[in-house]
């Protein structure tokens, strides 16, 4: 989906920030945060890929709060989808936390989603030939997803080289659905910085791990 | 069409699922507390920095690591969630990587531990994929041009960390003097390792 979620090359969010070297969670709920992340996937039924659509589907305003409120509210999403808990009890908990004397909704039926594991992990080994050598030179297809995808904006439809073979992986854009694992090669495209962001741009080379939907011969 | 978007304050939002899930048994605490302390105390950047100081001891090893990034981490006890492969990207006086994951924020758990807040900010995440150069030089590390800046996105289940340049002056230092020199932000590329 073309999400608050894909920033590669968005502007406006001024400076980056210092190069702190704090605790990993700067608060304690931050740490019960991203403990219940790890742990609605596995109460949800889900998988990584779909706790990442969670959090791409976590609404912008809220996705900017910080990376902590966005993956605790990604874990509610995912939970709420499998019928584990609904939105109407997290607001009824909290009130009751905060000492309000409310009733709280019955929980939901749960509806876990079923797809079949290929095993632990996403890497697989794939029983057919890849479709791109080293050098060969790609386009990122001009794709719109509704749902998830790991294409980032800023390059479909730029061309680049295969700069190296990656892996069979687990298709995200199946799995954060529950479609099925899917594998697919992925491959290290490297772009000229000019194919990017044009003429003017600062010369760097960009390089990014596609998997093999997404791209085709670039003539 | 979910409903979780009501805003909370964060620290309720959590204890509020937390105790919701804890009393139908899908989560307990210990469990909760062993996966924090994990991240808290024994996986972090002390442990990329311990592959960082083998590899620029051990010419055997650093060619392991280069050829097979995740086996030869491995070696050294260092494996788990976020780390099925890890690729190491080799610094020379005339290359630079860095690393970033702009859909989210992919990171190398094993050697780094948790992504610091800078990695996961927008403001990182926008803008090193278009302006590489300039981002490194608010961090403070300022490139000739005669360097080559590599970026890298990380996007599927590989993650990527830096092998930075050895410092100069460090010819006589052991390999435990070496690693506690070794920084974060130099193994995702966005600083150098000063020497002592």
């Amino acid at each position: 989906m073309d999400g608050i979620h894909d920033v590669g090359g968005m502007q406006g969010f001024g400076h980056v920030l210092p190069l702190d070297a704090g605790p990993p969670f700067a608060q304690p709920w931050e740490g019960t945060a991203f403990a219940l992340g790890l742990l609605a996937i596995r109460a949800a039924g889900a998988n990584l890929h779909a706790f990442r659509h969670a959090i791409e589907r976590v609404p912008p305003g809220e996705y900017l709060r910080g990376y902590y409120n966005r993956w605790l509210i990604g874990a509610q999403i995912l939970l709420e989808d499998s019928g584990i808990v609904s939105a109407g009890q997290v607001s009824a908990r909290a009130a009751r936390l905060r000492g309000a004397a409310a009733g709280e909704p019955a929980p939901p039926e749960p509806h876990k989603p079923q797809m079949a594991s290929g095993g632990a992990g996403n890497l697989r080994a794939i029983d057919r030939p890849r479709a791109f050598s080293v050098g060969d030179r790609v386009r990122v297809r001009d794709l719109h997803p509704a749902g998830h995808c790991r294409a980032p904006r800023y390059v479909r439809r730029r061309a680049g080289l295969v700069a190296a073979q990656g892996p069979g992986h687990v298709f995200p854009d199946s799995a954060a659905h529950f479609l099925g694992e899917d594998p697919q090669y992925v491959y290290s495209v490297e772009f000229d910085s000019r194919e990017l962001w044009g003429p003017d741009a600062e010369p760097f080379s960009l390089t990014i791990d596609l998997f093999e939907p997404y791209l085709e011969p670039a003539t | 069409m979910t409903t979780a978007t009501s805003h909370l304050d964060p620290a309720l939002r959590a204890e509020a699922l937390a105790s919701l899930l804890a009393e139908r048994g899908l989560i307990d605490q210990a469990t909760v507390d062993s996966f924090i302390k994990a991240y808290e105390q024994s996986v972090g950047p002390m442990n990329g920095a311990k592959v960082v100081a083998r590899a620029w001891t051990d010419p055997q090893y650093r060619a392991r690591l280069l050829a097979d990034g995740t086996t030869a981490i491995a070696e050294l006890g260092f494996k788990g969630a976020q780390g099925e492969k890890i690729v190491v990207l080799e610094n020379t006086p005339r290359l630079h990587h860095v690393v970033v994951c702009t859909l989210c924020s992919c990171y190398p758990w094993p050697v780094l531990g948790l992504p610091p807040s800078w990695y996961k900010d927008p403001s990182y995440r926008s803008r090193v994929v278009r302006e590489p150069r300039q981002v490194l030089a608010e961090f403070g590390l300022v490139l000739g041009d005669d360097v080559q800046i590599k970026v890298f996105d990380s996007s599927s289940e590989v993650r990527y960390m830096v092998l930075p340049l050895r410092p100069p002056g460090t010819e006589r230092l052991t390999e435990e003097e070496l690693a506690a020199l070794v920084t974060r932000d130099s193994m995702v590329g966005v600083a150098q390792v000063s020497g002592p």
